[in-house]
């Protein structure tokens, strides 16, 4: 059974529908990745399943928990990394997972230990007690995906995981993304505009238009639809939705991209 | 592909026993939920609480605004006698309203970190997590209450430096401990109302300003109700900084007396907290949208 399904998803703010009619299925240890300019519907999309915005129409499962009727199962069961910086800043790293373990009901005795491994396996072990703040942007995007997966979540979320990292930083958070997915199987769900993001760590891809899926499979397998030789993701995403990437945006969108992109640089 | 399937069982086992381990607060019987919220407040007040640890100073520079009011005001108005007290020197009147206007003060604004973790992203990744709304609008008031308690320290200090006549009695001192966290979480809960419906910290912090005088203003904090017009004296009875007030008097003066009378004041402080801490915890998730 598939572990995330959305049947007709939709949801329209006042006359724009940013997500219309969507229907989508993940498989459990997938890392599926929705591709899209800024204001294609990817982060609204990720708000429904995450139970943060209810849905105009439509149904969607995750784990097989309804996200409007279950949405406290739901909650149980996920992570999710938002576009903008989630970590605190005016606490340590320590702090910002013993607080989410704490949140998370991990009992008292293993809170530590997870912890520990969670710091461990994104590297940070060495500034777990430094102020995040001081932290680098890399930093940072580890030290929020390790809150995220602290409970072990059967699906993560990834919105725009290495938006404003530099290329060094960026290997490292797919490595740690990859990593995750083999070591707990964990099925991730990211969103992201970058053809090459998708192509390296991504198994399935959707692309994503104006709240509508244009084109979904492999990255290979969008690629070989195309003719010609060389055909990149790009082509494939020009392809498929007759538009460039960087359609823009709203102010709004715009001003937070930047603002992101300003405080992990 | 091949691969993905060959990892599948062993992930499979990790995250069952992950989430076994996540069940012991799955709501369905009601006291559970309520430990559950309790435990999940007391978290977010820790979080908060470890904040401030990390940088005090926020402390010390709130304490200058209630310093001058009672160094200032509260002395040139002792001398001229213009405020009719009954056998209260007008000092010792006015220490315990210092004490819930500043608590106010710091709680009225207490919104604005609400518009800004939203800003940040922070707010999205608590709403997505399992802690019951509520926890998160009565953890914050917690916190709210943990600055008013600070406050009330460098109160009670400058009250005793210029000779006001204080009640000693612990059981008097746990009342004004917890009518300051009570005040403190009302106020502050009242203001991430605000918040939630208001959504921009520009109009918040016009907002705030229009509001924090006139409840001032209209309670008993540096005046009795007695010498108020007649319309006043009816927003005042509304007003709960008034109930906080009084009660304030009666616990930290020694011979304090109610005019309203404890009972009401913890009353209408205790169910007032609990009804905006309802309706924050249904606005609250609106304001990630």
């Amino acid at each position: 059974m598939s572990i995330l399904e959305t049947e007709a998803l939709t949801r329209s703010f006042n006359t724009i529908v940013a997500v219309d009619h969507l229907t989508l299925s993940i498989e459990p240890g997938e890392i599926f990745g929705l591709l899209g300019p800024n204001g294609a519907g990817k982060t609204t999309t990720i708000k429904m399943l995450t139970t943060l915005l209810p849905p105009t129409s439509g149904k969607a499962y995750v784990a097989g928990f309804d996200v409007v009727s279950q949405a406290r199962d739901v909650r149980r069961v996920i992570g999710y990394v938002p576009q903008m910086l989630s970590a605190d800043g005016t606490l340590t790293g320590y702090e910002n997972l013993i607080i989410f373990a704490k949140l998370y009901d991990l009992p008292k005795s293993e809170r530590q230990d997870r912890v520990h491994d969670a710091l461990n396996f994104m590297g940070l072990e060495d500034s777990a007690d430094k102020m995040v703040r001081q932290y680098s942007g890399g930093m940072i995007r580890r030290l929020e995906i390790a809150q995220s997966m602290l409970h072990r979540p059967r699906v993560l979320f990834l919105d725009e995981p290495t938006v404003g990292l530099d290329p060094n930083a960026r290997r490292t958070v797919w490595d740690h993304i990859q990593q995750l997915c083999t070591q707990y199987g964990t099925t991730i769900l990211l969103t992201t505009h970058m053809m090459e993001e998708a192509d390296v760590i991504c198994g399935r891809v959707a692309i994503m238009h104006h709240g509508i899926i244009a084109a979904i499979g492999s990255p290979e397998q969008l690629k070989a639809s195309l003719e010609g030789d060389n055909v990149t993701l790009d082509d494939v995403f020009i392809h498929y939705s007759g538009d460039i990437l960087d359609a823009g945006g709203t102010y709004r969108e715009t001003s937070r991209a930047r603002r992101t992109a300003r405080r992990l640089g | 592909m091949q691969e993905a399937l060959t990892v599948r069982p062993q992930g499979q086992d990790v995250q069952l026993a992950g989430l076994a381990s996540q069940t012991i607060a799955k709501p369905g019987n009601p006291f559970a939920s309520f430990i559950n919220f309790i435990e999940k407040t007391l978290i977010i007040a820790e979080l908060e609480a470890r904040k401030l640890r990390h940088d005090p100073t926020e402390l010390l520079t709130r304490a200058v605004q209630p310093a001058l009011w009672l160094l200032v005001f509260g002395q040139v108005f002792t001398q001229i006698r213009a405020i009719p007290t009954g056998n209260v020197r007008y000092i010792d009147f006015m220490a315990p309203g210092i004490l819930a206007q500043s608590v106010l003060f710091i709680s009225i604004f207490y919104g604005i970190a609400v518009i800004w973790e939203r800003d940040l992203g922070i707010l999205h990744k608590f709403l997505a997590s399992p802690t019951p709304r509520a926890a998160l609008v009565l953890g914050k008031g917690l916190s709210a209450g943990v600055r008013g308690v600070t406050q009330a320290v460098i109160i009670y200090l400058l009250a005793l430096a210029l000779g006001v006549k204080m009640n000693w009695n612990p059981l008097a001192l746990l009342g004004v401990l917890l009518i300051v966290i009570l005040g403190a979480a009302f106020f502050s809960t009242f203001s991430l109302i605000i918040a939630c419906l208001v959504k921009t910290r520009e109009r918040f912090m016009g907002i705030g300003q229009v509001l924090t005088m006139p409840l001032f203003f209209a309670s008993n904090a540096i005046y009795p109700i007695s010498i108020m017009p007649a319309w006043l004296q009816v927003i005042s009875r509304v007003n709960p900084l008034t109930y906080e007030v009084d009660a304030l008097r009666t616990l930290m003066l020694a011979g304090g007396s109610s005019s309203t009378g404890l009972g009401l004041d913890f009353g209408i402080l205790i169910v007032s907290t609990a009804l905006f801490t309802l309706i924050g915890a249904r606005l609250y998730p609106t304001i990630a949208n």
